[in-house]
C-alpha cells in the first residue's frame, strides 16, 4: 500500500478515524488510539510512557525489514472432529465466575 | 525469607498409584486446575476457580502425583524474571537477590529450593528454559504438539507448550512421558507422544553424538556463560561427542518475529478478558466497551498492557503486512535454517541465556531490553522444536544452562546429550 493511501478505519459505533500508514513514531495519540481498539483504559503517565516504550520497540522490529522472502513449507493440515453433541461444562459450572448472573444467563454491561 | 514461588499453596492429592507416586509437583498458575483457583499471576483472574482439570492436569493425577500448589509466574507468561506477576516477584533460591527467571520463575524455583520434587513449566519463547537455567535445575521445552494445550490459559497457542521442570534431566524426561501423548481435546497434539520412554534415553551415551553451535547465539554471550559453555562441549567431546560451528543468520530476526507474533496472538487471546463470564468486572456503567476497558486497565499489570497494544497495533489495518507479514516469513526462514543446521548435526547447542540471572529490579523499566535477553531461546519456538537447558556450571557463583536443541520430536536425542552433560 503506498504511503499517500488513507483508508477509514471503523472502531467503536459512531467512532471513524482516519489513519495513514506512515513510518513516524508512536506519539501519544496513537498510543490512545491503539489502547481504544484493544478496549485497554490507560492513564495519562501511562500513555507518555508507552508512547516512548513503543518508538524504541518498533524502532527495533523494523529490522524485520531485511527479513527475504521466503518459500513457506508448511505440511498444515486440517483436524477435524465430528460434530457431535458430547459432555461439556454444567450451566451452574459454566457461570460460576461470573461477577453477575441472572436467571441462568451472564450478565453483561448494555450494549449501546 | 520465603522464595515467593507460589501463588497458591494448597496440597491436591492422588488416589491413583502410578510413576508419580510420592512426587511433590507444583504446577505453574496458567495450568487450569479443578476447584484450585488459577490466577495467571494476574489481578484479572485473582478469584478464577476453574471448573475443569487441563489434560496435563489430569495425567498427573492419573500418575498418582501430589499438586503441592500453583507456581507464580510472569504475568499470563509476559516476562523474563517472574517480576510481572501481580503477587510479587519470586526470588532465587541459588542467590536471593536474583530474579529466578521467566516466566515459569515460581516452577523453577519450587525445585530448586527443594519445595517441590518436580514442577510443570510452559514455555513460549524461552519460559521453561530460563528460569531453569538461572535456577541451576533442567527444563524441557517440548516439540509443538507433544503436549496438549487443553486447559492452558492461551497467550501465543502457536508458540507455546508445556512442559517439565526436575532437578535432573532423567527425573524431567520421566515428566514428560507422564503429560506427552495425543488428546483428542487438542486437535494439534499428535500421535508421536505416545508411549514414550524418554526417561529411558538418559543413559549419558553421547559416543558419535554431532553437535552444532550456531555462532551467533554464542558470540554475543558474557564471557563467564561462554566460558562455562565451551567447558560444557569440551566435556561432551571428552565423552566421545564432536562439535562445529554452525551459522544461522536468521536468528538474528527472531528476537523481533517472536515478539511480534507472540504480541499479535496475545491480543487477540486475551481479547476475552471483559469482566463478564470471569475475572474482574467493570461494572455496568457507560457501554459494554466502557465497562470492558475499565475492567481491563483494573486487571492487567503493564506488560500485559503492553503487549496488547503492540500486538494490536502489528495486526492493524495498514502496518500487518509490514510487522506481521514480515515477522512469518522470519519465522519460515529460521525453521528452514534450522532444517539445514540438522543436516550436519544431531543436535546443536547455546547458552540457554546469554546472561546470568539479572538482580532483582534491574530490567524492568527498559522493556526492549528485557525481550533481548531471550535471543537463544526464541528461535525455537518459531521452528516449533525441543530443546531442553541443562545445568552447566557456573559463572560468579551463578548458575550457566546449557541449552540442547534437537529435530523434530527428537526429545530422546536432547536427552540422551542432555544426561551426558550430567556425567
Amino acid at each position: 500500500m503506498p504511503d499517500e493511501t488513507a483508508h477509514t478505519e471503523t472502531l467503536t459505533p459512531g467512532l471513524r478515524h482516519l489513519r495513514y500508514m506512515s513510518d513516524t513514531p508512536v506519539d501519544a495519540d496513537e498510543v490512545r488510539h491503539v489502547a481504544e481498539l484493544a478496549r485497554v483504559d490507560l492513564d495519562e503517565d501511562e500513555v507518555e510512557e508507552f508512547a516512548a516504550q513503543f518508538a524504541d520497540i518498533l524502532e527495533y522490529f523494523d529490522a524485520l525489514d531485511e527479513v527475504p522472502e521466503v518459500d513457506r513449507e508448511d505440511e498444515l493440515v486440517n483436524v477435524m472432529r465430528a460434530d457431535e453433541v458430547r459432555e461439556g461444562l454444567t450451566q451452574e459450572e459454566a457461570l460460576s465466575n461470573a461477577a453477575e448472573t441472572e436467571d441462568g444467563f451472564f450478565k453483561g454491561p448494555r450494549v449501546s | 525469607m520465603s522464595l515467593n514461588a507460589f501463588i497458591t499453596k494448597e496440597t491436591v492429592e492422588s488416589d491413583d498409584d502410578g510413576p508419580l507416586s510420592g512426587k511433590s509437583i507444583a504446577v505453574k498458575d496458567n495450568i487450569s486446575t479443578e476447584g484450585l483457583r488459577t490466577t495467571c499471576g494476574s489481578e484479572m483472574l485473582e478469584d478464577y476457580v476453574p471448573p475443569y482439570d487441563a489434560t496435563v492436569v489430569e495425567r498427573l493425577k492419573d500418575a498418582g502425583a501430589t499438586i503441592v500448589g500453583k507456581a507464580n509466574m510472569d504475568e499470563f507468561g509476559m516476562g523474563t524474571t517472574t517480576e510481572t506477576s501481580a503477587y510479587g516477584p519470586t526470588k532465587n533460591p541459588v542467590d536471593e537477590s536474583r530474579v529466578p527467571g521467566g516466566s515459569s520463575g515460581g516452577s523453577a524455583a519450587a525445585v530448586a529450593a527443594g519445595e517441590a520434587d518436580l514442577a510443570l513449566g510452559t514455555d513460549t519463547g524461552g519460559s521453561i528454559r530460563c528460569p531453569a537455567a538461572f535456577c541451576g535445575v533442567v527444563g524441557i521445552k517440548p516439540t509443538y504438539g507433544l503436549v496438549s494445550r487443553y486447559g492452558l490459559v492461551a497467550y501465543a497457542n502457536s508458540l507455546e507448550q508445556i512442559g517439565p521442570i526436575a532437578p535432573s534431566v532423567e527425573e524431567a524426561a520421566a515428566l514428560l512421558d507422564v503429560i506427552a501423548g495425543p488428546d483428542e481435546r487438542d486437535a494439534t497434539t499428535r500421535e508421536e507422544g505416545e508411549d514414550s520412554n524418554f526417561a529411558a534415553a538418559a543413559d549419558g551415551d553421547v559416543e558419535g553424538l554431532t553437535i552444532g553451535v550456531p555462532t551467533e547465539l554464542v558470540d554475543g554471550a558474557d564471557e563467564g556463560v561462554k566460558a562455562a559453555f565451551w567447558d560444557a562441549l569440551d566435556e561432551l567431546e571428552a565423552q566421545g561427542a564432536e562439535y562445529h560451528e554452525v551459522s544461522m543468520p536468521s536468528t538474528e530476526k527472531a528476537v523481533a518475529a517472536y515478539y511480534v507474533i507472540a504480541m499479535s496472538e496475545a491480543s487477540s487471546n486475551l481479547a476475552r478478558f471483559d469482566g463478564v463470564r470471569y475475572g474482574k468486572s467493570g461494572g455496568y456503567e457507560g457501554n459494554w466497551n466502557d465497562a470492558f476497558a475499565r475492567a481491563r486497565e483494573e486487571g492487567f499489570g503493564s506488560e500485559v498492557k503492553r503487549r496488547i497494544l503492540l500486538g494490536t497495533y502489528a495486526l492493524s489495518a495498514g502496518y500487518h503486512d509490514k510487522y506481521y507479514a514480515k515477522a512469518q516469513d522470519a519465522r519460515a526462514w529460521v525453521k528452514q535454517d534450522f532444517d539445514a543446521a540438522f543436516e550436519d548435526a544431531d543436535v546443536l547447542a547455546s547458552p540457554t541465556m546469554p546472561v546470568p540471572p539479572f538482580e532483582l529490579g534491574e530490567s524492568l523499566d527498559d522493556p526492549l531490553q528485557m525481550y533481548l535477553a531471550d535471543a537463544n531461546t526464541v528461535p525455537v519456538n518459531l521452528a516449533n522444536l525441543p530443546a531442553i537447558s541443562v545445568p552447566a556450571g557456573e559463572t560468579d557463583g551463578l548458575p550457566v544452562g546449557l541449552q540442547l536443541i534437537g529435530p523434530k520430536f527428537g526429545e530422546e536425542t536432547i536427552v540422551r546429550a542432555a544426561s551426558a552433560v550430567e556425567n
